[in-house]
């Protein structure tokens, strides 16, 4: 009883610690664009089959594949921010939205031209094995202690990165006050820029990450986790970095028991139900800012 | 006064002329399917047409109209789906006449969504914003997941229902599953016409044009434009908003029931997160607010993939790119700006109703 219960704990923060570095994508463009930008899924899903393709099909080692994967998708993501995004920054922000939904359209339906619908069956980055804990009783496979440990190291390298860097201060300004921070000197579109190559790299990390413990690729791998992560966000307050983490973590483990405990049919619904009541307790998510209204 | 009633007219003109583009339309579409001239995939597509009008139509409400943007609402056209679908083949003896069934169906489906409406609609109003929005994805994801491992069954006795098989429904003999978990449900007579649903488009027309323009309907927009300065006055921002959204609730069951019929069988993949999407982009697309823009777009839009076709698999690969560079070019100032001297005047009302909608 108790070790099953410690098993799932493992795998629901492993599951989460994934949901929160594709959450970090999410509250970083949202804090500095006020976009909700739902092409970012779809960006897990390219770094995902680049990794695959370059370690698969050219042999070349899992490093330099994840590695690979984090230049595509850094270069993808400043693309698409240049092309689809940029346009519009004065608009409305539903019509970002909606730029947003077409982008992932696009990158869904290029992946469907490029590679086909057939699933692949995605090779772990990690090799396979595990570590026994307990005498034995638990194990925890080397891939969810890469997985948990890469979220840890992202959030410090993060946190001490908007923290102390000039480009992080930068970004804070940005979401703080655009105009004020154009007035400061900073490039604002550089900056936001800089933001989506983050973010992307971030992705193209969590689409390798996923692959490796869920292995099966499509090209709409990345939308259920991308809705998932979305939710993780706002579920931790979204524009805010450790709520990311937080609401990650979270849902992950609320997910994982939900399957097991209540119905693997209805695990959604519980994550979505969850939220809902948070969201109905605290309006602006667990660590996010009270905004009062001015008149 | 004289001003006054010079709008009035303006009005029923503009009103006027939606109608009569949708009549038209109905009677052109008519004509040429009386000679021939309809390809039958194009057949096909006439009353999902009709069903995702009357969507976009009815999302125009609450995204448009109200100003909050909602991510769910084919969880409503679900639910009217599937209880219109029960309704279907529980009403199956007792109202052997087809269109007065489909009429039932349609009508209980109506209610049922309606009724999540309400549900949904008493919680979520009090968020803002993204929140709300957020809010609304998490509950069409929870009816489509209830609505995938739900099994219902109809026999002499009444309904039956069951969360976990459908050997559990416990059916006497003659019995059928309607509702059969992830298979969705399937084994039920394919009603839906396209004069059901024309009336359909044209009821929630009616319903929708003049909510917009009754007191209701001002107290709803200005709760929209400011909701401080609305509620300072007396407007009460949970009942306004909560009117708007179960209106449009209610006829996005009535489409779910009439869509659910145009097919021999329908699951609850089918109104998922992307469903919703669609019906938003068809609302963006056509303006917010903007009534007829929404029956245009949610149209055209339906039947651009199929006319694009001819280019084959790349079609949504065209459709994705139509999408961003039709956002880009309503949304540049240069643009914008040659069509507002075009069509100066003209385009007034359409501005007042965009100036401040969701965000």
């Amino acid at each position: 009883m108790l070790l099953g219960f410690l098993n799932n704990l493992i795998n629901g923060i492993s599951l989460g610690s994934i949901y929160a570095i594709i959450a970090l994508g999410y509250t970083m463009v949202y804090g500095i664009a006020k976009m909700l930008n739902f092409a970012h899924g779809d960006v897990i899903m390219v770094g995902a089959y680049v990794c695959f393709f370059a370690t698969g099909s050219f042999g070349l080692p899992p490093v330099v594949g994840v590695l690979l994967a984090m230049v595509v998708c850094t270069v993808l993501g400043v693309v698409i921010e240049r092309l689809a995004y940029k346009p519009l920054r004065q608009a409305p922000s539903l019509a970002v939205l909606i730029t947003a939904i077409g982008v992932s359209y696009f990158l869904q339906n290029m992946a469907l031209q490029l590679w086909g619908s057939d699933p692949k069956s995605f090779r772990s980055v990690v090799p396979t094995g595990s570590v026994s804990l307990l005498g034995g009783q638990i194990s925890v496979s080397y891939v969810t202690l890469v997985t948990v440990l890469a979220c840890v190291i992202i959030m410090i390298a993060l946190t001490a990165f908007t923290g102390n860097t000039k480009l992080g201060k930068a970004m804070r300004a940005c979401s703080e006050d655009k105009g004020a921070a154009q007035l400061m000197g900073i490039d604002v579109n550089f900056t936001i820029s800089m933001t989506f190559a983050i973010g992307s790299a971030l992705a193209a990390i969590a689409g390798v990450l996923l692959c490796s413990t869920y292995p099966t690729l499509m090209p709409t791998t990345g939308s259920m986790p991308g809705i998932k992560a979305f939710t993780a966000a706002v579920f931790g307050g979204i524009g805010s970095i450790p709520g990311a983490l937080l609401g990650g973590i979270l849902l992950g483990v609320i997910e994982i028991f939900g399957k097991a405990y209540i119905s693997t049919q209805l695990s959604d619904a519980v994550v979505f139900a969850v939220l809902i009541v948070v969201l109905l307790v605290k309006p602006t998510g667990l660590l996010g800012k009270k905004i009062s209204e001015k008149v | 006064m004289k001003q006054l009633s010079g709008r009035k007219n303006k009005r029923l003109l503009d009103n006027l002329i939606t109608y009569g583009i949708v009549v038209i339309a109905f009677l052109v579409v008519q004509f040429i399917q009386a000679g021939g001239g309809l390809s039958s995939s194009l057949k096909g597509q006439l009353v999902p047409i009709c069903c995702y009008v009357v969507m976009a139509v009815s999302l125009n409400l609450v995204v448009g109209v109200s100003g909050e943007l909602s991510l769910g609402h084919a969880g409503f056209m679900s639910v009217g789906a599937f209880s219109g679908v029960v309704a279907s083949v529980a009403l199956q003896d007792l109202i052997p006449l087809g269109p007065a069934r489909l009429f039932v169906c349609m009508l209980i489906g109506a209610v049922f969504a309606g009724i999540a409406g309400i549900i949904v609609g008493v919680p979520v109003l009090r968020l803002r914003g993204d929140y709300l929005a957020i809010v609304t994805l998490a509950f069409g994801e929870i009816i489509k997941n209830i609505i995938n491992c739900l099994y219902i069954g109809v026999d002499g006795n009444g309904l039956h229902f069951s969360v976990t098989s459908e050997m559990a429904l416990n059916l006497a003999e003659g019995g059928t599953a309607v509702i059969k978990g992830p298979m969705g449900a399937t084994g039920y007579a394919k009603l839906a016409t396209f004069t059901a649903g024309f009336l359909l488009v044209i009821v929630s027309l009616v319903v929708v044009l003049n909510l917009i323009h009754s007191r209701a309907g001002r107290a709803i927009m200005a709760l929209r434009d400011n909701r401080i300065a609305a509620e300072s006055v007396g407007i009460g921002a949970t009942k306004y908003k909560l009117m708007a959204f179960v209106t449009s609730a209610v006829l996005a069951g009535a489409a779910g029931a009439l869509y659910a019929m145009n097919y021999g069988s329908i699951a609850a993949k089918k109104f998922d997160f992307n469903t919703s999407i669609l019906v938003l982009v068809f609302v963006v697309l056509g303006g917010m607010g903007n009534i007829r823009g929404s029956i245009i777009a949610a149209a055209v839009l339906t039947v651009l993939p199929e006319m694009l076709r001819a280019v084959g698999e790349y079609r949504m690969l065209i459709y994705a790119v139509v999408l961003i560079l039709v956002m880009i070019a309503t949304n540049n100032a240069t643009i914008r700006q040659f069509f507002a001297e075009k069509l100066h005047g003209a385009q007034e009302d359409g501005k007042m109703s965009r100036k401040g909608a969701a965000k």
